[in-house]
């Protein structure tokens, strides 16, 4: 093989180059943000479905909670323990939820997710 | 064991019954359950076949206009943009604009010059409807020529179609630009985003909660703008167009304005 010694070195490069993102990972890792409840929303306890379903899906409900209300008129949930609620993002969700920076953003920044519900819902002001 | 082709089809189809029974016993005990959750309109909303406004005229000064629009623009977070980039849900217009073919040379002055309350007139054959390519704008089934926000586009074909200039389009984030200066004057209803094209909905928003549209409401004293259900011959707009005449913006059009107009 000729130039043996470059082309080693510049595989090497190459490599090292090109994996350095999980290299990076490897070495620093940021643990994933708690997200922080508002106190209405530690009085409350329950959200409108329970914690493991909410962590997971809560895109997919707010989907569907935007076609119910907005498309076919639907504005009330009856959840699966029978309880009701108002299918509003800005009343019922951020009205406990009144903390949408340290409980919303902070995963979906963590995630790189950016959702574009904030361009038009109001956020609650936040109290210092 | 022999295997013949006879003995192969019979356990296909014992299989495929056995998967098939499996599977819809399975719905069945799904559908049993009743755990999924539901949705449902709120038991106080109000419904209707085909809700109209009727706009008695006479009784509409430029005071009570005023008041009318004030209070949508109140409720639906309407920011105020100058020329092209206005927003108006509702808003005022002069006869020769609004009623192009019922013009008349010699018209009393109260009403040549008359400001008269614009809004959308919720058509019973809405043209926005037709042009939509997504179904951002559709009609509901009590007649209301409703807007999906989510889903609009921005392609502004709705505009072009829709003969009344009832819609206006987003050309700046009014998020960050006029309620950063602002406050949103309704906290609990949101503002729209750059890019889509927005109207009035008859307050579907109140109608889910049983209350009226805002600019009924706000003028409710008057009863200058009534709200009822035409296909209900007992309602409120129906006793009036009984017995008033009421005129229609551009019913040539064949849109079948939903707005009446009591002059």
């Amino acid at each position: 093989m000729y130039n043996k010694g470059k082309i080693i070195i510049g595989l090497v490069i190459f490599v090292v180059f090109f994996t350095s993102p999980f290299l990076y990972g490897l070495v620093k890792t940021s643990p994933p943000p708690e997200p922080e409840l508002s106190p209405k929303a530690k009085e409350a306890k329950v959200c409108v479905e329970n914690t493991e379903f909410m962590k997971e899906s809560h895109m997919q409900l707010l989907n569907n909670w935007r076609d119910e209300a907005v498309r076919n008129g639907k504005r009330l949930y009856v959840a699966t323990d029978g309880k009701e609620y108002v299918v509003s993002l800005q009343n019922t969700c951020l009205g406990c939820h009144n903390n949408a920076s340290k409980f919303c953003d902070q995963c979906h920044n963590y995630a790189g997710v950016t959702p574009y519900c904030w361009e038009c819902h109001i956020e609650p002001k936040e109290k210092e | 064991m022999e295997r013949s082709r006879r003995r192969f089809l019979k356990i296909l189809g014992i299989s495929t019954l056995g998967i098939g029974t499996i599977s819809s016993v399975d719905l069945l005990a799904m559908v049993g359950k009743g755990e999924e959750p539901a949705y449902t309109p709120e038991p106080d909303a109000l419904v209707g076949k085909r809700w109209a406004l009727v706009v008695d005229v006479k009784k509409l000064d430029e005071e009570t206009t005023q008041k009318a629009i004030e209070a949508c623009n109140r409720a639906h977070n309407i920011p105020h943009f100058e020329d092209e980039e206005e927003i108006k849900w509702i808003w005022t217009d002069e006869y020769e604009h609004v009623f192009p073919g019922q013009e008349a040379t010699y018209l009393p002055e109260e009403i040549e010059k008359k400001p008269f309350l614009l809004l959308c007139n919720h058509c019973a054959n809405p043209p926005c409807v037709r042009v939509c390519p997504t179904q951002a704008t559709w009609q509901r089934a009590d007649g209301i020529v409703m807007m999906d926000q989510h889903r609009c586009i921005g392609c502004r074909y709705c505009m072009a179609g829709c003969p009344f200039g009832a819609r206006s389009f987003n050309w700046k984030d009014a998020m960050n630009t006029y309620w950063k200066e602002h406050e949103p004057p309704n906290p609990t209803y949101p503002v729209r985003g750059k890019g889509v094209v927005e109207k009035c909905t008859l307050c579907a928003e109140r109608l889910a909660e049983g209350k009226i549209p805002a600019c009924v409401e706000a003028v409710q004293d008057s009863k200058a703008i009534v709200f009822g259900d035409l296909e209900d011959p007992n309602s409120e707009v129906r006793q009036l167009l009984r017995e008033h005449f009421a005129i229609r913006r551009k019913p040539e059009l064949g849109t079948s304005p939903n707005v009446y107009y009591i002059v």
